[in-house]
């Protein structure tokens, strides 16, 4: 059971009033009539789906109805912070390109 | 391998139970097999057997990080049933029925599959209309079906509250008479008994950490505790993990890994007679032989490889149930448990080639893979002995998420399983 701190709000609301949206940070193809059936598909379907550290989007449903981002350790479950949309997260990977 | 038999229970208990023989080997690795399962649980166990029995090929290993069995496979509430509505997915949940009929006899071992029947309720008119579509459908393929009314589900379920009463009353019902439950375990370990006859080695706590390419194929693995071994073929069926595992391959799968949770009571006398589901209210519950309720639901909408979910989750799973079940009510709940289970945007598995030759995943089966057991196999070890996809796996390519031809089983299915 998660108690996060919706940004927008500013407040720890329960996780129930919550709704998980996947992964964040996926860039729309910027020319979509363009793209390719694999490109339009990567960028529909195919996710990283990691273990360990992952930002996702989340809306406050029932609340500000407000899309937002989480920085969360998929296995601990541990948040390691929340954050406004189109702000830049704190916690990241070396690899990771944000 | 020493069949088990009547007479050999007999036998052994002159010796008071000291001589049987190990269910399995515990071998050393080879150099060289010529296919490497990676995980080694229901699907992957399966895909051993056949590949050995059908398909003759027996110099093969099945790479399992923990113990046997001990992933979703110990983790689900085993439910079996093939009323699934497109052609493509009823062809091989239904070869997986067929399976299951014989399956106890061909691998001598009791897999205690039991053939109660399931139903899938519906509450709404449009429930009705797609439980009416779905047994045509359902028939047209060959699968048993039957639409029920009410008062026929109350007959098979006489403790359901099908009255008026409950917000969403119980309007009807498909009934399939040969889906049922089986031992989940019991699965697993014959599986794993009847491949090492054949030569399969099996080992446990042996962790793939990489694979070794050659010009772009995958010529082996690495492990943590065995090093490498080499493979002409590899099949992943790693469930959760298959991700992290085709990560480790450097490509990416259109599936997402979440938590599904379930939950068993204290042991009551009997009082279920079939496996009862509804999509709408949101639960599923039958009785083990052993007594306890095993109750499911759907998934924690978030990732997650914890192998546990968030308290909401199951609080809805039980509102369902008692809804359905009021005389459930105070009926204590003795253990909950969460397993990781690899779901697609189409809820419908992927058995496939992948971007690296050599290297197939047979994954994505979400929350409904425990029915699949001997039909995923059976598919996949076909899939392995041709090096392309068999005639059933063929429209569970993950390259469908490339050109659109996705197979929609949400809700057509009748439950989130």
């Amino acid at each position: 059971m998660f108690y996060i701190y919706c940004p927008y709000c500013e407040e720890h609301r329960e996780e129930e009033e919550f709704h998980a949206s996947g992964e964040a940070h996926i860039p729309r193809p910027s020319d979509p009539d363009n793209c390719t059936d694999a490109e339009w598909g990567e960028y529909l379907f195919f996710r990283t789906n990691p273990r360990g550290l992952h930002h996702e989007l989340w809306v406050h449903g029932i609340g500000c109805r407000k899309f937002f981002n989480i920085t969360r350790d998929t296995v601990s479950y541990e948040i390691k912070e929340t954050y406004k949309i189109g702000a830049k997260p704190q916690f990241t990977h070396a690899e990771e390109k944000v | 391998m020493q069949r088990y038999s009547g007479f050999g229970l007999v036998k052994h208990a002159l010796s008071y139970h000291e001589n049987w023989q190990r269910v399995w080997r515990n071998p050393t690795p080879k150099p060289k097999y010529d296919v490497i399962i990676v995980g080694g649980g229901g699907h992957g166990l399966a895909t051993a057997y056949y590949l050995a029995k059908v398909h003759n090929i027996t110099n093969v290993a099945v790479v399992e990080k923990g113990y046997l069995g001990g992933g979703n496979t110990a983790r689900n509430t085993t439910i079996v049933r093939s009323n699934y509505l497109w052609d493509e997915s009823a062809h091989l949940y239904e070869h997986a029925m067929k399976l299951w009929e014989g399956l106890s006899q061909e691998l001598n071992y009791n897999v205690m599959f039991s053939q109660r029947g399931v139903l899938n309720l519906g509450h709404t008119l449009q429930d009705m209309r797609d439980i009416n579509r779905r047994v045509n459908a359902n028939r047209l393929n060959g699968i048993d079906g039957e639409v029920l009314d009410a008062q026929g589900v109350k007959e098979i379920e006489p403790m359901m509250d099908c009255s008026d009463r409950p917000r969403y009353p119980v309007m009807g019902a498909s009934f399939q008479p040969r889906a049922g439950v089986a031992r989940h375990d019991a699965v697993a370990w014959g599986y794993a008994r009847a491949a090492d006859a054949l030569g399969v080695d099996l080992f446990q706590q042996c962790e793939v950490n990489g694979f070794i390419k050659e010009d772009g194929a995958a010529i082996g693995v690495t492990t943590k505790q065995h090093g490498e071994i080499r493979a002409g073929r590899i099949g992943c069926v790693v469930a959760g993990n298959s991700g992290v595992v085709a990560k480790m391959a450097g490509f990416r799968l259109p599936i997402e890994s979440h938590p599904l949770q379930a939950l068993v009571s204290e042991p009551i006398k009997p009082i279920l007679n079939s496996v009862t589901m509804s999509n709408q209210v949101h639960g599923y519950v039958s009785q083990s032989d052993k007594g306890d309720l095993v109750i499911g639901a759907g998934i924690d909408g978030y990732l997650g490889y914890g192998q546990r979910g968030s308290y909401a989750t199951i609080e809805h799973n039980i509102q369902a149930i008692v809804e359905l079940f009021p005389c459930f009510s105070r009926v204590r709940m003795n253990r909950q448990w969460g397993g990781i289970v690899d779901t697609t945007a189409d809820a419908c598995p992927i058995m496939s080639a992948t971007p690296v030759e050599n290297l197939f995943f047979n994954c994505g089966w979400g929350t409904g893979g425990f029915k699949a057991t001997p039909g995923s196999g059976h598919a996949f070890a076909e899939t392995l002995a041709l090096g392309k996809a068999s005639s059933l796996a063929k429209p569970f390519s993950m390259f469908r998420f490339h050109d659109g031809a996705l197979i929609d089983e949400h809700g057509a299915a009748g439950v989130a399983h």
